[in-house]
């Protein structure tokens, strides 16, 4: 079971001719951590219901460790699944739901207390297996989903938003559990749906972003961040300011303001959005300088959020917390460095680069 | 000022008005219509028309076979008819709750109408099917030319179980749908990823849930079995007895009341000696 992956071949899924999910292509190697990361409605979930065979795609196929699993019933997968709000058995003790797994496949009876306690002790949850869910808290009930997923030791673990349902801080405890449990499960593929960017960023080796039925894009956390192909992936993954320009000779146009950027290939003229990160705009000169006036300013600990008016746009800049920050409607100047600047065109035709970076598409 | 006056008003109340005035006209209602006659029957039944009291209407009625008899029917009819509509009530409503099909809703809307039929209309659509003139019958003797049909069942208690188990059916199926579509389907689907297929997870997941409505649903129709007339008269009147039927038997065809409300009192306590069972294994099982 250990080194399976999980692929997408154009999965495409509908409910009543409405599409949900258009034409996925998706590849997840084996031990690789995937974050599908989009809005609600995207189609992320449907994408991992239909890894774990609870919805049958319109057109496409589904493999799970080179296997075409399409027409497979889900007790036959072998896929471990953590959803959001836990779904413990509620009659079963947490040793019972642990083994729920291994006597449904029938696991032989002499081992099932050694697995059910290897799981339960990988999770921390050793000291409770005599407990009933409805005696744990919210973050305990959980790490004992995981455990139950864990059991079966599954070559694909799909994670279906597991930590929406915690508090904040219970949120950066589990993410850090969940990262130590990959660490110790290499093999394992491991799907996570999720709408939150710091979870994706944090925890995934790949992350697929998806919009309105659609794969936009996928690459690591850092290429998504540092070099977003679309508007859509540059404000989902991370913050940004996404200021409409037009392109010149190694410049982008803003208003009168000429900004030193890489314009690739773009030509001379045409239109496109230029994406900084708040906090790669420095406040005060430099290069790229640009100046306006403050329209918002919120504290917020460590940092400092401005909000600048610029040639009638607004310029967002992260900065260390300010000893004396200036006052709404201040005239400030604000710079960024030319190679913190990503210039996206809207001619960029979002399949192709998807498909691309998800590695699918390279032998086609 | 005229808010405080208002919120000083209710405190006021209970002292204008003791608390325990308010128990009297349930308590007067529940006694001239329930419990007064309720008494009536028990001291009737002790009454025996040779004058005077004694126990001799008990010793003369548990003595009689026609009792006994009756006794044994209504029992094995009443348990008979819960398993039926507890096996059939949990299989229907696994399929109308899990299995997607045009109309589920139509259906669990019809067994809410279905609860407010009298139950003497199932017994009439029994006979129109299954009765010796019934449509099963006529098509068997217009077929085979043959004077009477194969289905005769209809008098025996065979008869009245499926007629009681084709009624209380949906008073199962109501508590279990409910308890149904409590059920978090995630519990379904994650038992299935797990390696469940659906007879371990109808097993081990949704019959474990089910047990409380299960046991509403079951407590209930055999209270309602135990006590059932109207199915039994108009099914088996000639061949099966029961205790409802005894009684009325005795007290209108043969005037006998001391015996009549014996045989009452004898129905009265099984019912309630049951419901108290159930109350003391729910709470358990509750707990």
């Amino acid at each position: 079971m250990s080194g399976s992956g999980i692929r997408f071949d154009r999965v495409s899924v509908a409910y009543d001719g409405n599409t949900v999910l258009h034409a996925l292509d998706l590849t997840v190697e084996p031990g690789e951590v995937m974050a599908l990361l989009g809005p609600s409605g995207s189609g992320k979930t449907t994408a991992l219901r239909a890894v774990a065979g609870f919805v049958r795609p319109a057109s496409g196929r589904v493999f799970i460790g080179g296997t075409d699993v399409t027409g497979l019933p889900p007790h036959r997968r072998g896929i471990g699944m953590v959803v959001q709000q836990y779904a413990l058995f509620p009659h079963l003790r947490v040793k019972d739901n642990v083994a729920f797994g291994l006597r449904a496949q029938k696991a032989a009876k002499a081992e099932i207390p050694g697995r059910v306690a290897e799981a339960l002790e990988m999770t921390g949850m050793g000291a409770y297996a005599e407990r009933y869910p409805r005696e744990l808290s919210g973050g305990q009930q959980q790490r004992v989903a995981i455990a139950r997923a864990l059991a079966i030791r599954p070559g694909v673990l799909l994670l279906d938003e597991p930590l929406s349902a915690l508090d904040a801080q219970l949120r950066s405890g589990m993410l850090a559990e969940l990262a130590r449990l990959h660490r110790e499960l290499p093999d394992v593929s491991i799907l996570y749906v999720t709408h939150d960017q710091v979870e994706a960023l944090t925890l995934a080796d790949r992350i697929a972003v998806m919009d309105r039925a659609r794969l936009q894009d996928c690459g690591t956390p850092q290429e998504l961040y540092r070099t977003p192909r679309t508007e859509f992936t540059a404000s989902f993954v991370g913050n940004a300011n996404l200021l409409p320009v037009t392109a010149g000779a190694g410049a982008a146009l803003l208003g009168g303001a000429e900004l030193k950027v890489d314009t690739g290939g773009v030509a001379p003229g045409a239109t496109a959005t230029l994406c900084v990160r708040p906090h790669l705009v420095g406040l005060g000169d430099g290069p790229n300088a640009l100046t306006g006036r403050v329209s918002e300013v919120q504290w917020r600990g460590a940092t400092h959020r401005l909000y600048v008016d610029v040639a009638g746009e607004r310029i967002k800049a992260d900065v260390r917390e300010l000893r004396t920050p200036p006052g709404i409607g201040d005239q400030v100047t604000v710079h960024f460095a030319p190679e913190d600047a990503v210039l996206l065109t809207a001619a960029v035709s979002e399949g192709a680069a998807a498909s691309r970076r998800a590695g699918v598409a390279a032998d086609g | 000022m005229a808010s405080a006056t208002l919120a000083a008003a209710p405190a006021r109340l209970p002292r204008a008005v003791p608390r325990w005035v308010w128990a009297l006209p349930p308590v007067a209602v529940l006694g001239l219509v329930f419990l007064y006659p309720l008494a009536l029957v028990v001291q009737q039944s002790v009454r025996p028309d040779t004058g005077g009291t004694s126990l001799k209407p008990y010793a003369d009625v548990f003595a009689s076979e026609a009792f006994r008899e009756a006794l044994v029917t209504t029992v094995w009819l009443a348990l008979g008819s819960t398993v039926g509509c507890l096996v059939l009530g949990f299989a229907l409503a696994l399929v109308i709750a899990f299995v997607p099909f045009p109309g589920a809703r139509a259906v669990s809307r019809f067994i809410d109408v279905f609860l407010s039929f009298p139950s003497f209309l199932i017994t009439l659509a029994l006979l129109f099917v299954y009765g010796a003139k019934g449509m099963a019958n006529g098509i068997w003797t217009d077929a085979t030319g043959a004077a009477e049909g194969p289905f005769q069942f209809l008098t025996t208690p065979w008869g009245v179980l499926l007629a009681e188990i084709t009624y209380f059916t949906p008073f199962v199926l109501r508590p279990l749908l409910a308890a149904f579509s409590q059920l978090d389907t995630a519990q379904l689907e994650v038992a299935s990823s797990l390696g469940a297929k659906p007879a371990r997870i109808v097993r081990r997941v949704i019959l474990p849930e089910a047990l409380p409505a299960l046991a509403a649903g079951g407590s209930l129709v055999l209270v309602m079995c135990l006590n059932e007339f109207g199915i039994v008269l108009f099914t088996g009147a000639k061949g099966v007895t029961t205790l409802p039927t005894l009684v009325y038997g005795k007290a209108i065809l043969e005037s006998d009341y001391p015996a009549a409300c014996v045989v009452a009192v004898v129905n009265i306590a099984i019912s309630v000696g049951l419901y108290g069972l159930y109350r003391v294994v729910s709470r358990r099982a509750g707990a």
